[in-house]
């Protein structure tokens, strides 16, 4: 300021203090409310988990007794219990995760220790990451169209093709970053020792990186032991005991026909699946996430 | 080194070598494989109904197995609908969320805090299907949705949307479960994406006398917008394709209604109902057509997010 402080200027200094102490208040105010939102937003995802969790063991438990485990899905109206749905779904979640894995481990080697150039690396990388979220009732169709129809009835078979299609995406993305983390002097060290790149990456790298992998095939494992979408056409559904060539129980699909019926006993027994395949879920997240702490945390 | 080369032991490895480079190679290529086969069976499956019907097949309400006319405007609009209502609830959400984990939470409480947002992501669709049809709807329908229609149901404009009657299921319902289903995958980008500002930038803000808020909206959100933007995306990729939470509760009308409580289809749903009972050929061709726009337009969406997100790491690389 060039000139000297006149009265009216003093003035106008003192208006502009109180106004900032108005602009002041204001920001403060604004910021209290927008943390006050912020920690609220947060309670209602909360509240949402706790009310879904509850009412499962709620009605869970009331539906859950030896008999799920030993007696084949019921006719409405009789007694019975989900041993061929959950030994369907252990079934085609094993033959999915099988199959799945080794494509995906394989695939994400490429994308970490060969994919420094060229198109196919950054293309591949680009599509996973998309097939990672495509809806998975489109993969369904795809099992369907190209499998259900060329064999002519549903199976099991497909329905853990549908499922080892969910898995590659998991796979690849994890295997990718875990190799990733492995740091480079360690691979310089074996190539140093005369060793072959085969040999580096599946003795060395891999192994290295296992805990992580273990991780991913696991958190593939939650996903699809929970998806019903691609079971409905490729699956399906059966009443009784069957082999991988005929149509196949699984819990999702029970549960998704007994919920949507009008019968009373069909709904405890949905609700008792549906209780065992959450909690069996959440623990795999649980114990996969624990794994991956362990790893980052090592490092 | 002509000599060692030829020893037969080096010989052997460097087959292995190739050999496994190559299967590698060959198993990310079917990753791409995957993706165009699955677009080329989409576009077989769909071929009668295109050649049939053409782009009125886009245009058109009607849905009739027995007449065999068929139409993709109810599940389309109903798809569109319910995402666009996860999104408006879902991604102020999230972005509390993210905001919390980031800037507010407690050390201590952010792992407990975090790992039960990923759990909210864990729980299958069937079964917020279930609690959606069993316990939420009934709630919705009796205490929520009266309330909504006679308070909003009368007002101009918009208030077509919320007239009807309080059933609890419909797209709104649909809406908001999808809603609750896809907080944590936008609200994990998000804290991601939150987590790459360089602490120099928000401490400069802080040390300027900025509030939270402030940091937050001028600092944080203009340095991670891409992020953002490709997280909401990512979400609402999910939220399209979701099939099983939103069929046991959307109602599946094939009857074309704009309001929010009125029973909708979504093509996701249209498909876990119909499908395995389709048997004639128009009737398949039309269902595998609603899955060909459904994968097109999720690809577009996701894409989109993908390459949003990559921007925002080429950025963080040139960075400071």
């Amino acid at each position: 300021m060039q000139h000297t402080l006149s009265n009216a200027s003093k003035a106008k200094t003192v208006k502009s203090f109180t106004r900032n102490n108005a602009i002041y208040r204001k920001r403060r105010l604004v910021n209290l409310f927008n943390m006050g939102a912020s920690m609220a937003t947060m309670a209602f995802g909360l509240f949402w988990l706790a009310w879904i969790l509850l009412t499962l063991l709620r009605y869970g438990l009331e539906g859950l007794s030896p008999a799920v485990f030993t007696e084949i899905t019921p006719p409405p109206g009789s007694a019975g219990g989900l041993a061929n749905a959950i030994v369907g779904s252990l079934t085609m979640t094993f033959f999915g995760t099988l199959i799945g894995t080794p494509i995906g481990i394989l695939a994400g080697i490429y994308l970490s220790e060969y994919g420094s150039r060229g198109y196919l690396a950054p293309a591949t990388r680009f599509i996973n990451d998309i097939l990672l979220s495509a809806p998975s009732i489109v993969i369904g169709l795809f099992v369907y169209e190209v499998y259900v129809l060329s064999v002519g009835h549903f199976s099991g078979w497909a329905g853990s093709f549908a499922l080892s299609l969910l898995v590659i995406p998991v796979v690849v993305r994890t295997t990718e970053n875990m190799l990733r983390l492995v740091p480079g002097s360690l691979r310089e060290a074996a190539f140093a020792l005369g060793a072959p790149q085969w040999k580096v990456t599946m003795q060395v790298t891999l192994r290295a990186a296992k805990a992580g992998v273990t991780t991913g095939i696991l958190l593939a494992v939650a996903r699809i032991s929970g998806e019903t979408a691609p079971l409905l056409f490729t699956a399906l559904n059966n009443q009784f005991w069957s082999n991988m060539n005929q149509p196949m129980a699984n819990l999702p699909i029970v549960i998704f026909q007994f919920a949507m019926s009008p019968y009373e006993d069909w709904h405890k027994l949905a609700w008792a699946g549906s209780l065992l395949i959450t909690f069996s879920v959440l623990t795999l997240n649980i114990v996969a996430r624990y794994l991956g702490r362990q790893k980052t945390q090592s490092h | 080194m002509e000599k060692y080369q030829n020893t037969p032991q080096l010989k052997r490895q460097l087959l292995i070598d190739t050999l496994f480079r190559n299967s590698t190679r060959f198993f990310a290529f079917l990753v791409l494989a995957l993706l165009v086969g699955i677009m080329l069976s989409l576009l077989v499956g769909a071929m009668p109904t295109i050649r049939q019907q053409g782009l009125g097949f886009l245009t058109s309400t009607a849905w009739d197995p027995v007449t065999e006319e068929f139409g993709a405007l109810v599940p389309i609009y109903g798809t569109l609908l319910t995402s666009f209502i996860a999104l408006l609830i879902g991604v102020p959400v999230s972005f509390g969320i993210a905001l919390f984990l980031t800037e507010l939470s407690p050390t201590w409480l952010k792992r407990p805090l975090g790992i039960a947002v990923e759990l909210l992501a864990g729980i299958p669709s069937i079964i917020y299907g279930m609690w959606g049809l069993f316990v939420f709807a009934p709630w919705f329908g009796d205490n929520i949705q009266p309330w909504l229609i006679d308070n909003l149901g009368e007002m101009p404009v918009i208030g077509f949307l919320f007239q009807g009657a309080p059933m609890g299921i419909g797209m709104f319902t649909a809406g908001l479960i999808l809603a609750i289903m896809v907080i944590p995958f936008i609200a994990s980008v998000m804290r991601d994406v939150f987590e790459v500002v360089p602490a120099m930038l928000k401490e400069s803000a802080y040390g300027l006398g900025a509030t939270t808020w402030e940091v937050v909206r001028n600092v944080v959100l203009p340095y991670t917008k891409t992020g953002v933007i490709g997280g909401i995306m990512l979400g609402l990729g999910r939220a399209l394709g979701e099939t099983m939470a939103v069929t046991f509760v959307i109602g599946n009308s094939t009857i074309f209604s704009t309001g929010l409580f009125d029973a909708g289809n979504s093509i996701a749903s249209a498909l876990a109902n119909e499908f395995a009972e389709a048997t004639s050929e128009a009737h398949l061709s039309a269902l595998i057509s609603l899955g060909l726009i459904l994968f097109f337009i999720t690809f577009v969406v996701l894409a989109c997010s993908k390459l949003l997100l990559l921007r925002l790491k080429k950025q963080e690389g040139r960075g400071t």
